[in-house]
């Protein structure tokens, strides 16, 4: 049985509550610190299976910037970020682009869609 | 080129866009944004990570994804006009607007009311005076985020982050992101003034240490960035002899804190405060100068670009009804004054119709506080009193005030906080 | 070692002095060549000092520094528009707080008249604080110096270069002088990191370097010791709040200490302290130094706005070990110098010019005056300075300027484009701030230094990543991380 504690800090509201969570074999059996479930809730989810949001940029040709914003369209496995913008690094994608149009489709398989956060004009010839 | 407008707004960042959408809808006829940047949106177009929207569009939205939104709202609507790549020069006392833009040249344009929404912009090591010499690779950490985010560059591989605001944190996880070591965040204050997320998910998911009352006490390096030396500091804020330690690096952000952008209004006269480094406004946004109106981060900093928003679209209701000629009749003007606790609070004064106004306060408290009554009085009456679980100097505080509370006021209104006993 | 030029005279140098000196021989049938060890002019000592043109009661009568200070004030006086300087000829007030500091001031007052000094006067505290209100209600008098200004040292400085160029000099920077050649005792040729110059006549004015190329013809008659000033400058929204002119106080036997002084762009600065050192590289600002001049400039203006300071910076003077001026032939035969140019030596550095130029001309009898030597150099359009009708004209001609880059000191593309693409002109960051202001105002460049970045990048036809602020290895900004596998 593998016992250990993990120092958290809820993010659920402003209070941002210092909290420590026993786990026990991946998972929480005890929390102290929080002040509400919400918290509780937070903690379970953070040690189970912790979920970022990913935004960057990949690069884009013959736009009016060199880089279009992209964001995640939900949440992703914290563990898989770091993949996930090296998966982006490769990518160049060429103007114009709207905004929400799909630039990768279900990154590395996770069934997740990363789009364009704004739209991106091509670039004007003088 | 030289026209006449009901409603002219200096600045097509959210606060412009917002006040031109509700000028609009309150039947302004000739609205002209004006912006400085190649295409309006203004700071958000870089701020490209997510967390914006919430309150105002009810959405989770990234910063150009919430700039894409308001650009919506002003888009095919011929009574609005925008001019991007312009700056403006003047703004004289009769509310003449002077210009200039590449393709157009130098423009004269007639406002019969004016809003002011230039935002604001950073602190730079020269106002927080760090010895050494001045090599390159020390940023600001929203022109390192505009490199990183809209031009394509790095400003360096291994940076030190002096400020936990909200910038410096999500510049931490960016430049991370990036592939730059991020060695530290410092924070000269014993408290960090960015959110508890910004610290879990930008800080702590890179386990980028964040060192608390800590400052950078000597930049090294003449040619580029080699290097700091931080130190611990005292309650006064000064360094601890003793307490030095370097840390390699060729980069160092800058977060050190936002001033609002106000050229334009010291150059028209306008009543300034010094603690919000804006001007002083009214309810109506309403400057010391009537017709000149102003809004967002040129008035105060603000932490959500949410409340920006809905500042700017008050500001563009009354510039808008100003315009038209639609707000007459007599006002009762009071000063708003803070006390106990309470570092600022927008707006400054209040003008006031015999039959009271709905009006929101916006405040922020001088240190963090926990479980403080606030209250609003005007002389000897109370006018709201709410309970503040806990309060910080980085969250603004909102505080609504109906109509009917509002007709109440009878002198100077006064807000403080009350510790309970 | 390759021969790159063969010349009459090499200036070493491209401080005021290198450059009043070249513009100074550019008047005359002369091949002359200017090398500067930097990538830019007016990169020592030229960049960061009090940029005052002193009256001239400070030296002693009858001292070299005394007559130059007279006459170089003097001459900016014509120079002025010659060369479209940026001079305020504010005047000068040393102020005094006692009544032994009166005494002081009366001692100035009858030596700067012997000095040959205009229009000195002692005022009242009443006059001294009608000028200064700010100023301490302690004051008991000051010595007025109407003829004192501040200048741009650096604007000047690119100026006197230009307007050599214009006539004929010729200027390498980047150009480190390795050694000078001697054959029987006389100056042969000007070894550089660019190769040689072949030359009978080499002028000395590098600065806090002097003494090491005096040293590289064998000349080890004097030593230059860096003294480091350090200085913090104020924005100008709190100009009110400081002084219409330059105010120091009533000097002591070693410095004249600390000032509070307007800039001829309207902000204002504090500084310097004098504190010598060792190293010559060591531009560092410290806390000790912000501490003592804070202090002292208190004692002159009580209410210092320290939260609107703008930048902290420190200048190195070229003290000589002598104290004063060292300006005349070496004892090797072909050298010259214009050493120990500490204070005031950017206000005699015209005046010193002059007297080189006369030296060169006992050195070489059969030198004439030029025919059609160009006095005037055409003037810079500063696009913040224009009326409006003109500023409309200018944007019609040059869509440029109606593109303002840097916001805080109005400074336009057109202006910036034609800082890199003139003679002498910008090749890093600094430079271009050096010569358009950009970059110089409260944000110090947080907003533009970028923009200005990439113009430097498609002007010089340079990737971004290339663009310098200043020196070498001062890059600006980096390649994004290519994917893994990835070229760059």
């Amino acid at each position: 049985m593998a016992v250990e504690k993990r120092a958290l800090t809820c993010i659920v509201c402003p209070k941002g509550c210092a909290m420590t969570a026993t786990i026990t074999d991946g998972l929480m059996t005890e929390l102290t610190g929080n002040s509400c479930p919400r918290g509780k809730k937070y903690a379970e989810e953070e040690i189970l299976a912790p979920k970022r949001m990913l935004t960057s940029t990949v690069r884009v040709l013959n736009g009016e910037l060199a880089l279009l914003p992209v964001v995640s369209k939900s949440s992703l496995p914290k563990g898989r970020i770091l993949a996930c913008v090296e998966e982006l690094r490769k990518i160049t994608v060429l103007a114009p682009i709207a905004e929400g149009q799909v630039i990768v489709t279900n990154i590395l398989g996770l069934g997740v869609d990363i789009v364009a956060s704004r739209s991106m004009p091509a670039a004007e010839k003088d | 080129m030289s026209e006449s407008y009901d409603v002219i707004i200096i600045g097509g960042g959210p606060a412009g866009l917002s006040a031109a959408y509700s000028a609009w809808e309150n039947g302004a006829k000739k609205i002209l944004v004006i912006e400085r940047d190649r295409e309006l949106g203004g700071i958000l177009q870089q701020c490209i990570h997510n967390g914006f929207g919430l309150h105002h569009f009810k959405e989770e939205l990234t910063g150009p994804g919430y700039a894409h939104r308001c650009m919506e709202l002003i888009k095919d609507k011929p009574e609005i006009e925008t001019l991007i790549d312009t700056m403006v020069l003047e703004i004289t006392q009769d509310k003449t607007v002077v210009a200039v833009n590449p393709k157009k040249g130098l423009l004269e344009l007639h406002a019969k009311t004016i809003i002011l929404t230039m935002g604001c912009r950073e602190r730079t090591r020269g106002a927080i005076r760090i010895p050494g010499e001045r090599p390159a690779g020390v940023f600001t950490a929203g022109a390192a985020q505009r490199m990183v985010n809209m031009e394509g560059y790095l400003p360096g591989k291994k940076a030190v982050i002096l400020g936990s605001g909200d910038i410096g944190l999500i510049m931490a996880r960016r430049m991370s992101l990036e592939g730059c070591k991020v060695e530290a965040v410092l924070e000269i204050c014993s408290f960090s003034n960015g959110l508890t997320r910004n610290i879990v998910q930008c800080l702590e998911d890179y386990d980028i240490p964040l060192y608390l009352s800590h400052t950078i006490v000597k930049i090294h390096g003449s040619e580029r960035v080699t290097g700091v030396t931080v130190a611990k500091v005292d309650e006064r804020m000064q360094p601890l002899p003793g307490t030095e330690f370097d840390i390699e690096c060729d980069t160092v952000l800058l977060s050190v804190g936002l001033i609002p952008e106000n050229e334009l209004s010291r150059g028209l006269d306008l009543k300034m405060e010094p603690l919000t480094s804006g001007p002083v406004v009214d309810q109506r946004r309403e400057t010391s100068k009537p017709g000149i109106f102003a809004a967002g981060n040129v008035v105060h900093v603000h932490d959500l670009v949410d409340f920006v928003s809905e500042e700017a679209e008050i500001a563009g209701k009354f510039a808008a009804l100003t315009a038209q000629g639609m707000l007459e009749g007599e006002l009762k003007h009071v000063e708003v004054t803070t006390g106990d606790g309470i570092r600022t609070c927008v707006p400054q004064r209040l003008s006031l119709p015999e039959e009271g106004e709905t009006l929101r306060l916006f405040m922020r408290v001088g240190a963090p506080e926990q479980k403080v009554r606030l209250e609003v009085t005007s002389g000897d009456t109370l006018i709201v009193s709410k309970l503040l679980p806990f309060a910080k100097p980085s969250e603004m505080i909102a505080l609504n005030l109906p109509a009917e509370k509002t007709k109440l006021i009878s002198g100077d209104l006064k807000v403080a906080l009350k510790r309970e006993a | 070692m390759n021969c790159l030029r063969e010349a009459d005279v090499v200036v070493v140098g491209g401080g005021i002095m290198g450059t009043a000196v070249l513009r100074e021989l550019s008047k005359y049938d002369l091949k002359s060549i200017l090398v500067e060890k930097e990538p830019d002019l007016a990169m020592g000592t030229t960049k960061a000092n009090s940029a005052i043109l002193h009256a001239g009661f400070d030296a002693p009568n009858g001292s070299m520094k005394a007559r130059m200070n007279v006459r170089g004030n003097t001459l900016y006086h014509i120079l002025e528009d010659q060369l479209d300087l940026d001079i305020k000829w504010t005047g000068s007030l040393v102020v005094a707080t006692s009544e032994e500091e009166l005494a002081t001031l009366r001692e100035l007052l009858e030596r700067g008249r012997k000095n040959g000094v205009g229009g000195l006067q002692i005022l009242s505290a009443e006059e001294v604080l009608a000028k200064e209100p700010n100023l301490t209600k302690t004051v008991t008098g000051a010595l007025w110096a109407p003829s004192a200004g501040v200048c741009w040292p650096f604007a000047a400085a690119l100026s006197f270069a230009r307007s050599a160029v214009q006539n004929g000099a010729e200027i390498f920077t980047d150009c480190r002088v390795e050694g000078i050649v001697v054959a029987d005792g006389k100056v042969t040729g000007v070894k550089t990191s660019k190769g040689l110059i072949k030359t009978g006549l080499v002028i000395n004015a590098a600065g806090l370097y002097a003494d090491e190329v005096a040293k590289m013809a064998g000349d080890e008659s004097f030593s230059i010791h860096p003294r480091k000033g350090e200085y913090i400058l104020f924005d100008k929204t709190v100009a009110d709040k400081m002084v219409n002119g330059i105010v120091f106080p009533t000097p002591n036997k070693t410095t004249k200490g600390v000032l509070v002084c307007t800039t001829t762009h309207g902000n204002t600065f504090i500084g310097p302290n004098a504190e010598d050192i060792e190293d010559k590289d060591d531009r560092a600002v410290t806390i000790t130094g912000m501490d003592r001049i804070i202090a002292s400039a208190k004692k002159l203006l009580p209410e210092i706005p320290l939260g609107a300071a703008i930048t902290e910076f420190c200048g190195l003077r070229a003290a000589s070990d002598s104290g004063d001026f060292i300006i005349g032939k070496s004892r090797v035969a072909g050298l010259l110098h214009a050493a120990g140019m500490q204070s005031p030596g950017l206000t005699a550095a015209p005046a010193v010019a002059e007297e080189l130029a006369r030296l060169v001309r006992e050195l070489l009898p059969m030198v004439h005056l030029k025919k059609g030597f160009q006095s005037i150099l055409p003037k810079k359009t500063v696009f913040h300075r224009l009326s409006r009708v003109k500023q409309a004209a200018a944007v019609q001609k040059n869509k440029l300027y109606g593109r303002v880059i840097c916001r805080c000191e109005t400074i336009t593309e057109a202006e910036i484009v034609a800082a890199i693409n003139e003679s002498c002109g910008a090749r890093t960051v600094d430079g271009v701030k050096r010569r358009t202001r950009a970059g110089m105002g409260r944000c110090q460049g947080g907003f533009c230094g970028p923009r200005v970045t990439q113009i430097l990048a498609r002007e010089l036809g340079i990737p971004v990543t290339e663009v310098l602020k200043e020196r070498a290895d001062s890059h600006m900004f980096y390649e994004k991380e290519p994917a893994a596998g990835e070229e760059a």
